[in-house]
Protein backbone atom coordinates (compact mmCIF):
# COMPACT_ATOMS: atom_id res chain seq x y z
CA UNK A 1 0.00 0.00 0.00
CA UNK A 2 1.18 3.51 -0.82
CA UNK A 3 0.02 6.61 1.05
CA UNK A 4 0.85 10.20 0.17
CA UNK A 5 0.85 13.10 2.62
CA UNK A 6 1.14 16.79 1.85
CA UNK A 7 2.05 19.21 4.65
CA UNK A 8 1.54 22.87 3.78
CA UNK A 9 1.58 26.19 5.59
CA UNK A 10 3.76 29.20 6.38
CA UNK A 11 7.51 28.99 6.73
CA UNK A 12 8.32 28.82 10.45
CA UNK A 13 5.34 26.60 11.34
CA UNK A 14 7.47 23.47 11.32
CA UNK A 15 5.93 22.13 8.12
CA UNK A 16 9.14 20.43 6.98
CA UNK A 17 9.82 19.16 10.49
CA UNK A 18 6.37 17.53 10.76
CA UNK A 19 6.98 15.77 7.45
CA UNK A 20 10.40 14.69 8.58
CA UNK A 21 9.04 13.21 11.79
CA UNK A 22 6.53 11.18 9.80
CA UNK A 23 9.25 10.11 7.37
CA UNK A 24 11.48 8.95 10.23
CA UNK A 25 8.57 7.09 11.79
CA UNK A 26 8.11 5.21 8.51
CA UNK A 27 11.81 4.39 8.41
CA UNK A 28 11.61 3.08 12.00
CA UNK A 29 8.61 0.97 10.92
CA UNK A 30 10.75 -0.47 8.10
CA UNK A 31 8.60 1.09 5.39
CA UNK A 32 9.89 2.76 2.26
CA UNK A 33 9.56 6.50 2.45
CA UNK A 34 10.44 9.67 0.60
CA UNK A 35 10.30 13.29 1.79
CA UNK A 36 10.42 16.12 -0.70
CA UNK A 37 10.27 19.78 0.33
CA UNK A 38 9.25 22.67 -1.83
CA UNK A 39 12.40 24.67 -2.21
CA UNK A 40 12.75 28.13 -3.55
CA UNK A 41 13.31 31.72 -2.53
CA UNK A 42 11.33 30.97 0.60
CA UNK A 43 11.58 32.62 3.96
CA UNK A 44 9.87 32.80 7.30
CA UNK A 45 6.28 33.85 6.65
CA UNK A 46 6.37 32.62 3.06
CA UNK A 47 4.78 29.38 1.96
CA UNK A 48 6.34 26.02 2.73
CA UNK A 49 5.26 22.51 1.87
CA UNK A 50 6.58 19.01 1.81
CA UNK A 51 5.32 15.74 0.44
CA UNK A 52 5.85 12.42 2.18
CA UNK A 53 5.23 9.12 0.41
CA UNK A 54 5.17 5.92 2.42
CA UNK A 55 4.87 2.46 0.95
CA UNK A 56 5.57 -1.18 1.62
CA UNK A 57 6.63 -1.24 -2.03
CA UNK A 58 9.28 0.59 -4.02
CA UNK A 59 8.34 4.28 -4.23
CA UNK A 60 8.16 5.58 -7.78
CA UNK A 61 7.80 9.34 -7.81
CA UNK A 62 8.41 11.30 -4.60
CA UNK A 63 6.34 14.19 -5.95
CA UNK A 64 2.98 14.44 -4.19
CA UNK A 65 0.40 16.01 -6.50
CA UNK A 66 -2.78 14.36 -5.25
CA UNK A 67 -2.34 13.56 -1.55
CA UNK A 68 -4.34 11.01 0.40
CA UNK A 69 -3.81 13.22 3.44
CA UNK A 70 -3.51 17.02 3.38
CA UNK A 71 -2.35 18.97 6.40
CA UNK A 72 -3.31 22.61 5.81
CA UNK A 73 -1.88 25.03 8.33
CA UNK A 74 -2.89 28.24 6.61
CA UNK A 75 -5.62 29.48 4.29
CA UNK A 76 -3.52 29.76 1.09
CA UNK A 77 -2.56 26.09 1.50
CA UNK A 78 -6.16 24.96 1.88
CA UNK A 79 -7.22 27.11 -1.09
CA UNK A 80 -4.41 25.71 -3.21
CA UNK A 81 -4.54 22.02 -2.36
CA UNK A 82 -8.12 21.25 -1.28
CA UNK A 83 -9.16 20.27 -4.81
CA UNK A 84 -6.08 18.06 -5.25
CA UNK A 85 -6.87 15.65 -2.38
CA UNK A 86 -7.87 12.15 -3.45
CA UNK A 87 -11.54 11.32 -3.15
CA UNK A 88 -11.98 9.52 0.17
CA UNK A 89 -8.91 11.26 1.53
CA UNK A 90 -8.39 13.21 4.73
CA UNK A 91 -7.81 16.92 5.37
CA UNK A 92 -6.45 18.30 8.64
CA UNK A 93 -7.15 21.99 9.14
CA UNK A 94 -5.63 24.32 11.73
CA UNK A 95 -8.95 25.94 12.53
CA UNK A 96 -7.41 28.68 14.63
CA UNK A 97 -5.78 30.10 11.48
CA UNK A 98 -8.31 29.03 8.83
CA UNK A 99 -11.79 30.34 9.37
CA UNK A 100 -13.53 28.74 6.42
CA UNK A 101 -14.78 25.17 6.21
CA UNK A 102 -13.63 22.62 3.68
CA UNK A 103 -15.97 22.58 0.67
CA UNK A 104 -15.30 19.01 -0.43
CA UNK A 105 -17.92 16.46 0.62
CA UNK A 106 -15.97 13.35 -0.39
CA UNK A 107 -13.19 13.68 2.19
CA UNK A 108 -12.93 13.34 5.96
CA UNK A 109 -12.03 16.61 7.64
CA UNK A 110 -10.55 17.22 11.09
CA UNK A 111 -10.63 20.77 12.41
CA UNK A 112 -8.06 21.31 15.14
CA UNK A 113 -7.38 24.78 16.60
CA UNK A 114 -3.74 23.77 16.84
CA UNK A 115 -2.11 27.19 17.01
CA UNK A 116 -4.53 28.29 19.73
CA UNK A 117 -4.06 25.06 21.71
CA UNK A 118 -0.31 25.50 21.49
CA UNK A 119 -0.50 29.05 22.81
CA UNK A 120 -2.84 28.08 25.67
CA UNK A 121 -0.57 25.26 26.79
CA UNK A 122 2.80 26.92 26.69
CA UNK A 123 3.70 25.05 23.52
CA UNK A 124 4.20 28.00 21.18
CA UNK A 125 5.42 26.95 17.76
CA UNK A 126 4.32 23.34 18.20
CA UNK A 127 0.95 23.49 16.41
CA UNK A 128 2.61 21.16 13.89
CA UNK A 129 3.11 18.46 16.54
CA UNK A 130 -0.43 18.97 17.90
CA UNK A 131 -1.80 18.14 14.45
CA UNK A 132 0.69 15.28 14.20
CA UNK A 133 -0.76 13.89 17.46
CA UNK A 134 -4.23 13.95 15.92
CA UNK A 135 -2.99 12.21 12.74
CA UNK A 136 -1.23 9.52 14.74
CA UNK A 137 -4.35 8.94 16.85
CA UNK A 138 -6.62 8.67 13.81
CA UNK A 139 -4.22 6.25 12.15
CA UNK A 140 -4.01 4.12 15.28
CA UNK A 141 -0.30 4.79 15.57
CA UNK A 142 -0.15 7.05 18.61
CA UNK A 143 1.32 4.33 20.83
CA UNK A 144 3.86 3.08 18.29
CA UNK A 145 7.39 2.93 19.67
CA UNK A 146 8.52 4.32 16.34
CA UNK A 147 7.03 7.72 17.22
CA UNK A 148 9.42 8.16 20.12
CA UNK A 149 12.33 6.78 18.08
CA UNK A 150 11.53 9.22 15.28
CA UNK A 151 11.42 12.13 17.73
CA UNK A 152 14.84 11.12 19.05
CA UNK A 153 16.18 11.10 15.48
CA UNK A 154 14.62 14.41 14.45
CA UNK A 155 15.62 16.46 17.47
CA UNK A 156 19.34 16.99 17.66
CA UNK A 157 21.37 16.41 20.79
CA UNK A 158 21.83 20.16 21.08
CA UNK A 159 18.08 20.73 21.39
CA UNK A 160 17.34 17.76 23.59
CA UNK A 161 15.42 19.96 26.02
CA UNK A 162 12.78 20.38 23.31
CA UNK A 163 11.95 16.66 23.23
CA UNK A 164 9.54 16.93 26.14
CA UNK A 165 7.60 19.82 24.57
CA UNK A 166 7.24 17.94 21.30
CA UNK A 167 6.01 14.85 23.16
CA UNK A 168 3.53 16.97 25.15
CA UNK A 169 2.24 18.57 21.97
CA UNK A 170 1.72 15.19 20.31
CA UNK A 171 -0.20 13.93 23.34
CA UNK A 172 -2.27 17.11 23.49
CA UNK A 173 -3.16 16.73 19.82
CA UNK A 174 -4.08 13.09 20.24
CA UNK A 175 -6.45 13.95 23.10
CA UNK A 176 -8.27 16.69 21.21
CA UNK B 1 27.04 3.96 9.32
CA UNK B 2 25.48 0.70 8.14
CA UNK B 3 22.12 1.55 9.69
CA UNK B 4 19.72 3.28 7.33
CA UNK B 5 19.38 7.01 7.90
CA UNK B 6 17.18 9.64 6.34
CA UNK B 7 19.22 12.07 4.35
CA UNK B 8 18.86 14.55 1.54
CA UNK B 9 20.34 13.42 -1.76
CA UNK B 10 22.88 16.24 -1.64
CA UNK B 11 24.01 15.24 1.86
CA UNK B 12 24.26 11.61 0.78
CA UNK B 13 26.66 12.63 -2.00
CA UNK B 14 28.83 14.50 0.49
CA UNK B 15 28.92 11.68 3.04
CA UNK B 16 29.62 9.07 0.35
CA UNK B 17 32.46 11.18 -1.02
CA UNK B 18 34.05 11.31 2.41
CA UNK B 19 33.65 7.55 2.80
CA UNK B 20 35.28 7.12 -0.62
CA UNK B 21 38.33 8.97 0.67
CA UNK B 22 37.67 12.44 -0.70
CA UNK B 23 39.42 14.87 1.63
CA UNK B 24 39.37 17.95 -0.55
CA UNK B 25 36.28 19.86 -1.59
CA UNK B 26 36.24 23.18 -3.38
CA UNK B 27 32.96 24.86 -4.17
CA UNK B 28 30.88 27.95 -4.55
CA UNK B 29 27.29 28.14 -3.33
CA UNK B 30 24.35 27.83 -5.71
CA UNK B 31 20.82 26.47 -5.28
CA UNK B 32 19.87 23.61 -5.37
CA UNK B 33 23.14 21.95 -4.36
CA UNK B 34 24.30 24.09 -1.43
CA UNK B 35 23.72 21.25 1.08
CA UNK B 36 26.76 19.49 -0.38
CA UNK B 37 29.01 22.44 0.46
CA UNK B 38 27.34 22.89 3.85
CA UNK B 39 27.89 19.24 4.74
CA UNK B 40 31.52 19.39 3.63
CA UNK B 41 32.07 22.57 5.62
CA UNK B 42 30.80 20.81 8.73
CA UNK B 43 32.67 17.52 8.28
CA UNK B 44 35.96 18.21 6.51
CA UNK B 45 37.65 20.16 9.31
CA UNK B 46 36.87 17.31 11.74
CA UNK B 47 38.58 14.66 9.61
CA UNK B 48 41.63 16.60 8.54
CA UNK B 49 40.24 17.46 5.13
CA UNK B 50 39.95 20.68 3.20
CA UNK B 51 36.73 22.58 2.69
CA UNK B 52 37.24 25.74 0.75
CA UNK B 53 34.62 28.14 -0.49
CA UNK B 54 36.37 29.68 -3.44
CA UNK B 55 35.84 33.17 -4.79
CA UNK B 56 34.15 31.77 -7.89
CA UNK B 57 33.28 28.56 -9.68
CA UNK B 58 36.26 29.06 -11.96
CA UNK B 59 38.61 29.25 -9.00
CA UNK B 60 37.00 26.17 -7.42
CA UNK B 61 37.43 23.94 -10.48
CA UNK B 62 41.07 25.01 -10.84
CA UNK B 63 41.67 24.10 -7.21
CA UNK B 64 40.22 20.70 -8.08
CA UNK B 65 42.71 20.53 -10.96
CA UNK B 66 45.57 21.25 -8.57
CA UNK B 67 44.53 18.83 -5.83
CA UNK B 68 43.94 16.08 -8.39
CA UNK B 69 47.36 16.67 -9.95
CA UNK B 70 48.80 16.10 -6.49
CA UNK B 71 47.11 12.68 -6.42
CA UNK B 72 44.23 13.49 -4.08
CA UNK B 73 40.63 12.39 -4.33
CA UNK B 74 38.84 15.67 -4.87
CA UNK B 75 35.34 16.87 -5.62
CA UNK B 76 33.40 19.98 -6.53
CA UNK B 77 29.69 20.54 -6.98
CA UNK B 78 27.49 23.14 -8.53
CA UNK B 79 24.27 23.64 -10.42
CA UNK B 80 23.77 24.42 -14.10
CA UNK B 81 25.05 28.03 -14.46
CA UNK B 82 27.96 27.18 -12.18
CA UNK B 83 28.84 24.13 -14.28
CA UNK B 84 29.04 26.35 -17.35
CA UNK B 85 31.63 28.41 -15.51
CA UNK B 86 33.53 25.28 -14.51
CA UNK B 87 33.53 23.88 -18.03
CA UNK B 88 36.82 25.48 -19.01
CA UNK B 89 38.49 23.85 -16.02
CA UNK B 90 36.85 20.51 -16.75
CA UNK B 91 38.31 20.61 -20.26
CA UNK B 92 41.78 21.23 -18.77
CA UNK B 93 41.31 18.36 -16.31
CA UNK B 94 40.30 16.06 -19.18
CA UNK B 95 43.23 17.35 -21.27
CA UNK B 96 45.66 16.63 -18.44
CA UNK B 97 44.16 13.14 -17.92
CA UNK B 98 43.26 13.79 -14.30
CA UNK B 99 40.56 12.15 -12.19
CA UNK B 100 37.97 14.39 -10.57
CA UNK B 101 34.36 14.15 -9.46
CA UNK B 102 31.98 16.95 -10.41
CA UNK B 103 28.37 17.10 -9.25
CA UNK B 104 25.71 18.96 -11.21
CA UNK B 105 22.37 19.31 -9.43
CA UNK B 106 20.65 20.62 -12.54
CA UNK B 107 18.21 23.53 -12.56
CA UNK B 108 16.24 25.14 -15.36
CA UNK B 109 18.11 27.16 -17.97
CA UNK B 110 19.47 28.65 -20.16
CA UNK B 111 21.10 31.66 -18.53
CA UNK B 112 20.32 32.09 -14.87
CA UNK B 113 17.09 30.24 -15.61
CA UNK B 114 15.36 29.16 -12.43
CA UNK B 115 16.14 27.07 -9.38
CA UNK B 116 13.70 24.21 -9.93
CA UNK B 117 14.82 20.80 -11.26
CA UNK B 118 15.78 20.20 -14.86
CA UNK B 119 17.67 17.78 -17.10
CA UNK B 120 18.58 20.30 -19.74
CA UNK B 121 22.35 20.01 -19.21
CA UNK B 122 22.35 16.56 -20.83
CA UNK B 123 24.13 17.75 -23.98
CA UNK B 124 26.62 19.74 -21.91
CA UNK B 125 27.40 16.69 -19.79
CA UNK B 126 27.54 14.06 -22.52
CA UNK B 127 28.94 16.09 -25.42
CA UNK B 128 31.64 18.05 -23.66
CA UNK B 129 30.61 21.45 -22.37
CA UNK B 130 34.15 22.68 -22.46
CA UNK B 131 36.27 22.91 -25.59
CA UNK B 132 38.16 20.15 -27.33
CA UNK B 133 37.59 16.44 -27.89
CA UNK B 134 36.91 14.92 -24.52
CA UNK B 135 34.36 13.02 -22.51
CA UNK B 136 33.35 12.68 -18.92
CA UNK B 137 31.77 9.56 -17.53
CA UNK B 138 28.28 10.75 -16.60
CA UNK B 139 26.25 9.01 -13.87
CA UNK B 140 22.56 9.75 -13.32
CA UNK B 141 21.22 8.76 -9.88
CA UNK B 142 17.47 8.32 -9.42
CA UNK B 143 17.32 7.86 -5.65
CA UNK B 144 19.14 9.02 -2.56
CA UNK B 145 20.69 5.55 -2.22
CA UNK B 146 22.06 5.87 -5.75
CA UNK B 147 23.34 9.36 -5.00
CA UNK B 148 25.55 7.69 -2.39
CA UNK B 149 26.49 4.55 -4.33
CA UNK B 150 27.25 6.33 -7.59
CA UNK B 151 29.41 8.87 -5.79
CA UNK B 152 31.67 6.09 -4.53
CA UNK B 153 31.66 4.59 -8.00
CA UNK B 154 32.48 7.98 -9.51
CA UNK B 155 35.73 8.19 -7.54
CA UNK B 156 36.69 4.65 -8.55
CA UNK B 157 35.96 5.28 -12.23
CA UNK B 158 37.75 8.63 -12.23
CA UNK B 159 40.91 7.05 -10.81
CA UNK B 160 40.68 3.96 -12.99
CA UNK B 161 40.41 5.83 -16.28
CA UNK B 162 42.09 9.08 -15.22
CA UNK B 163 39.20 11.22 -16.36
CA UNK B 164 36.57 13.51 -14.88
CA UNK B 165 33.32 11.88 -13.79
CA UNK B 166 30.11 13.87 -13.49
CA UNK B 167 27.20 13.02 -11.24
CA UNK B 168 24.30 14.45 -13.22
CA UNK B 169 21.57 14.88 -10.64
CA UNK B 170 18.79 17.44 -10.39
CA UNK B 171 17.13 19.65 -7.82
CA UNK B 172 14.56 17.04 -6.83
CA UNK B 173 16.94 14.18 -6.15
CA UNK B 174 19.25 16.60 -4.34
CA UNK B 175 16.56 18.03 -2.09
CA UNK B 176 14.56 14.90 -1.31
CA UNK B 177 15.17 12.68 1.69
CA UNK B 178 15.03 8.89 1.52
CA UNK B 179 16.51 6.18 3.70
CA UNK B 180 20.10 5.52 2.72
CA UNK B 181 22.67 2.99 3.84
CA UNK B 182 26.39 3.65 3.60
CA UNK B 183 27.32 0.02 3.90
CA UNK B 184 29.58 -0.07 0.83
CA UNK B 185 32.33 -2.36 -0.29
CA UNK B 186 35.19 0.03 -0.83
CA UNK B 187 37.95 -0.50 -3.35
CA UNK B 188 41.49 0.55 -2.59
CA UNK B 189 42.33 3.59 -4.76
CA UNK B 190 44.96 2.74 -7.37
CA UNK B 191 48.54 3.97 -7.01
CA UNK B 192 49.15 7.30 -8.76
CA UNK B 193 52.78 7.25 -9.89
CA UNK B 194 52.01 10.19 -12.17
CA UNK B 195 51.05 12.56 -9.32
CA UNK B 196 53.03 15.72 -8.71
CA UNK B 197 53.47 15.10 -5.02
CA UNK B 198 57.20 15.65 -4.62
CA UNK B 199 60.08 13.65 -6.11
CA UNK B 200 61.82 13.21 -2.73
CA UNK B 201 64.90 13.30 -5.00
CA UNK B 202 64.13 9.70 -5.92
CA UNK B 203 62.44 9.99 -9.28
CA UNK B 204 62.16 12.18 -12.35
CA UNK B 205 59.79 15.13 -12.23
CA UNK B 206 56.19 14.37 -13.11
CA UNK B 207 54.56 16.88 -15.39
CA UNK B 208 50.82 17.54 -15.50
CA UNK B 209 49.88 19.62 -18.50
CA UNK B 210 47.35 20.00 -21.26
CA UNK B 211 49.51 22.12 -23.56
CA UNK B 212 51.03 20.42 -26.63
CA UNK B 213 52.26 22.96 -29.16
CA UNK B 214 53.38 20.35 -31.70
CA UNK B 215 50.29 19.24 -33.64
CA UNK B 216 51.51 15.68 -34.02
CA UNK B 217 52.08 15.33 -30.26
CA UNK B 218 48.61 16.69 -29.55
CA UNK B 219 47.08 14.36 -32.11
CA UNK B 220 48.75 11.39 -30.44
CA UNK B 221 47.45 12.48 -27.02
CA UNK B 222 43.92 12.77 -28.39
CA UNK B 223 44.14 9.37 -30.09
CA UNK B 224 45.43 7.71 -26.91
CA UNK B 225 42.66 9.31 -24.87
CA UNK B 226 40.01 8.04 -27.25
CA UNK B 227 41.44 4.53 -27.12
CA UNK B 228 40.81 4.73 -23.39
CA UNK B 229 37.29 6.02 -24.02
CA UNK B 230 36.65 2.94 -26.17
CA UNK B 231 37.48 0.74 -23.18
CA UNK B 232 35.11 2.80 -21.03
CA UNK B 233 32.37 2.32 -23.65
CA UNK B 234 32.97 -1.42 -23.58
CA UNK B 235 33.07 -1.83 -19.80
CA UNK B 236 31.04 0.80 -18.06
CA UNK B 237 27.54 1.32 -19.49
CA UNK B 238 24.96 0.88 -16.74
CA UNK B 239 21.18 0.75 -16.95
CA UNK B 240 18.05 -0.55 -15.31
CA UNK B 241 15.28 -2.33 -17.18
CA UNK B 242 11.78 -2.23 -15.70
CA UNK B 243 9.00 -4.41 -17.13
CA UNK B 244 10.55 -4.41 -20.60
CA UNK B 245 10.19 -8.17 -21.26
CA UNK B 246 6.75 -8.01 -22.86
CA UNK B 247 6.58 -4.27 -23.47
CA UNK B 248 5.06 -2.88 -26.67
CA UNK B 249 5.96 0.66 -25.68
CA UNK B 250 9.20 1.48 -23.91
CA UNK B 251 9.87 4.67 -22.01
CA UNK B 252 13.43 5.98 -21.91
CA UNK B 253 14.20 8.21 -18.96
CA UNK B 254 16.81 8.84 -16.27
CA UNK B 255 16.86 10.43 -12.82
CA UNK B 256 13.65 11.92 -11.48
CA UNK B 257 11.89 11.50 -14.85
CA UNK B 258 12.41 7.73 -14.59
CA UNK B 259 10.76 7.72 -11.17
CA UNK B 260 7.66 9.42 -12.55
CA UNK B 261 7.67 6.98 -15.49
CA UNK B 262 7.24 4.06 -13.11
CA UNK B 263 3.94 5.57 -11.87
CA UNK B 264 2.78 6.01 -15.46
CA UNK B 265 3.76 2.42 -16.29
CA UNK B 266 1.72 1.07 -13.38
CA UNK B 267 -1.32 3.05 -14.57
CA UNK B 268 -0.87 1.93 -18.18
CA UNK B 269 -0.46 -1.72 -17.18
CA UNK B 270 -3.73 -1.52 -15.21
CA UNK B 271 -5.37 -0.52 -18.49
CA UNK B 272 -3.75 -3.48 -20.23
CA UNK B 273 -1.15 -1.46 -22.17
CA UNK B 274 2.23 -3.20 -22.01
CA UNK B 275 4.74 -0.50 -21.13
CA UNK B 276 8.27 -0.79 -19.78
CA UNK B 277 11.21 1.46 -18.96
CA UNK B 278 14.87 1.56 -19.89
CA UNK B 279 16.66 3.81 -17.43
CA UNK B 280 20.22 4.69 -18.44
CA UNK B 281 22.34 5.03 -15.27
CA UNK B 282 25.37 6.10 -17.29
CA UNK B 283 24.46 8.52 -20.07
CA UNK B 284 28.07 8.61 -21.23
CA UNK B 285 28.91 5.91 -22.07
CA UNK B 286 25.34 5.49 -23.30
CA UNK B 287 23.86 2.01 -22.79
CA UNK B 288 23.03 1.08 -26.39
CA UNK B 289 22.57 -2.61 -25.71
CA UNK B 290 19.11 -2.60 -24.06
CA UNK B 291 17.78 -0.34 -26.82
CA UNK B 292 19.25 -2.54 -29.58
CA UNK B 293 17.49 -5.46 -27.94
CA UNK B 294 14.23 -3.57 -27.37
CA UNK B 295 13.72 -2.52 -31.00
CA UNK B 296 13.41 -6.18 -31.97
CA UNK B 297 10.19 -6.57 -29.96
CA UNK B 298 8.73 -3.18 -29.04
CA UNK B 299 6.64 -0.97 -31.31
CA UNK B 300 7.66 2.49 -30.11
CA UNK B 301 9.84 4.35 -27.66
CA UNK B 302 8.95 7.50 -25.74
CA UNK B 303 11.79 9.61 -24.38
CA UNK B 304 10.61 11.26 -21.16
CA UNK B 305 12.80 14.12 -20.07
CA UNK B 306 13.01 17.52 -18.39
CA UNK B 307 14.49 19.15 -21.48
CA UNK B 308 13.46 20.13 -24.99
CA UNK B 309 14.69 16.77 -26.26
CA UNK B 310 18.29 15.87 -25.53
CA UNK B 311 18.26 12.27 -24.28
CA UNK B 312 16.07 11.50 -27.31
CA UNK B 313 19.04 12.01 -29.64
CA UNK B 314 21.01 9.23 -27.96
CA UNK B 315 17.92 7.01 -27.96
CA UNK B 316 17.53 7.60 -31.70
CA UNK B 317 21.22 6.86 -32.30
CA UNK B 318 20.90 3.64 -30.30
CA UNK B 319 17.73 2.52 -32.07
CA UNK B 320 18.85 3.49 -35.58
CA UNK B 321 15.38 4.48 -36.78
CA UNK B 322 14.02 0.96 -36.36
CA UNK B 323 11.04 2.14 -34.29
CA UNK B 324 9.45 5.58 -33.89
CA UNK B 325 10.83 7.59 -30.97
CA UNK B 326 8.66 10.38 -29.57
CA UNK B 327 9.23 13.01 -26.93
CA UNK B 328 7.28 13.63 -23.72
CA UNK B 329 8.73 16.54 -21.83
CA UNK B 330 8.32 19.46 -19.44
CA UNK B 331 10.97 22.14 -18.97
CA UNK B 332 11.89 25.22 -16.98
CA UNK B 333 11.64 23.46 -13.62
CA UNK B 334 8.37 21.65 -14.37
CA UNK B 335 8.17 17.87 -14.02
CA UNK B 336 5.76 15.82 -16.14
CA UNK B 337 2.90 14.31 -14.15
CA UNK B 338 2.26 10.57 -14.50
CA UNK B 339 -1.02 11.47 -16.28
CA UNK B 340 0.85 13.48 -18.92
CA UNK B 341 3.12 10.53 -19.65
CA UNK B 342 0.08 8.27 -19.72
CA UNK B 343 -1.52 10.57 -22.32
CA UNK B 344 1.53 10.22 -24.56
CA UNK B 345 1.41 6.44 -24.02
CA UNK B 346 -2.24 6.48 -25.16
CA UNK B 347 -1.38 8.59 -28.19
CA UNK B 348 1.42 6.26 -29.22
CA UNK B 349 -0.61 3.11 -28.45
CA UNK B 350 -3.38 4.41 -30.72
CA UNK B 351 -0.95 4.69 -33.59
CA UNK B 352 0.39 8.18 -32.85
Amino acid sequence: MTKQYLFAGFGGQGILFAGKLLAYKCLMDDLNVSWLPSYGPEMRGGTASCGVVMSDNQIATPIVLHPDVLIAMNLPSLDKYESEVQSGGVIYVDSSLIERKVNRKDVTVYYIPATLLAAQNGLDGLANMIIMGQILKNEGAINDESVEKALQKCISQRHKDLLKFNRDAIILGSEY
Amino acid sequence: MSEKVLMKGNEAIAEAAIIAGCRHYFGYPITPQTEIAAYMAKRMPKIGGTFLQAESEIAAINMVYGASAAGMRVMTSSSSPGISLKSEGISYIAGADLPAVIVNAQRGGPGLGGIQPSQSDYFQATRGGGHGDYHMIVLTPASVQEMAELTVKAFDLADKYRMPVMILADGTIGQMMEPVSFDFKLNEPPAKPWATNGTKMQREHNIINSLYLKPLDLEVENMKRFERYEIVKQNEPMYEEYMTDDADIILAAFGIAARVCKNAIKKARKEGIKVGLIRPITVWPFPNEPFEKAVKTCKAIISVELSMGQLIEDVRLATGGKVPVTLCNRVGGMIPEPEEILEEIHRVANGG
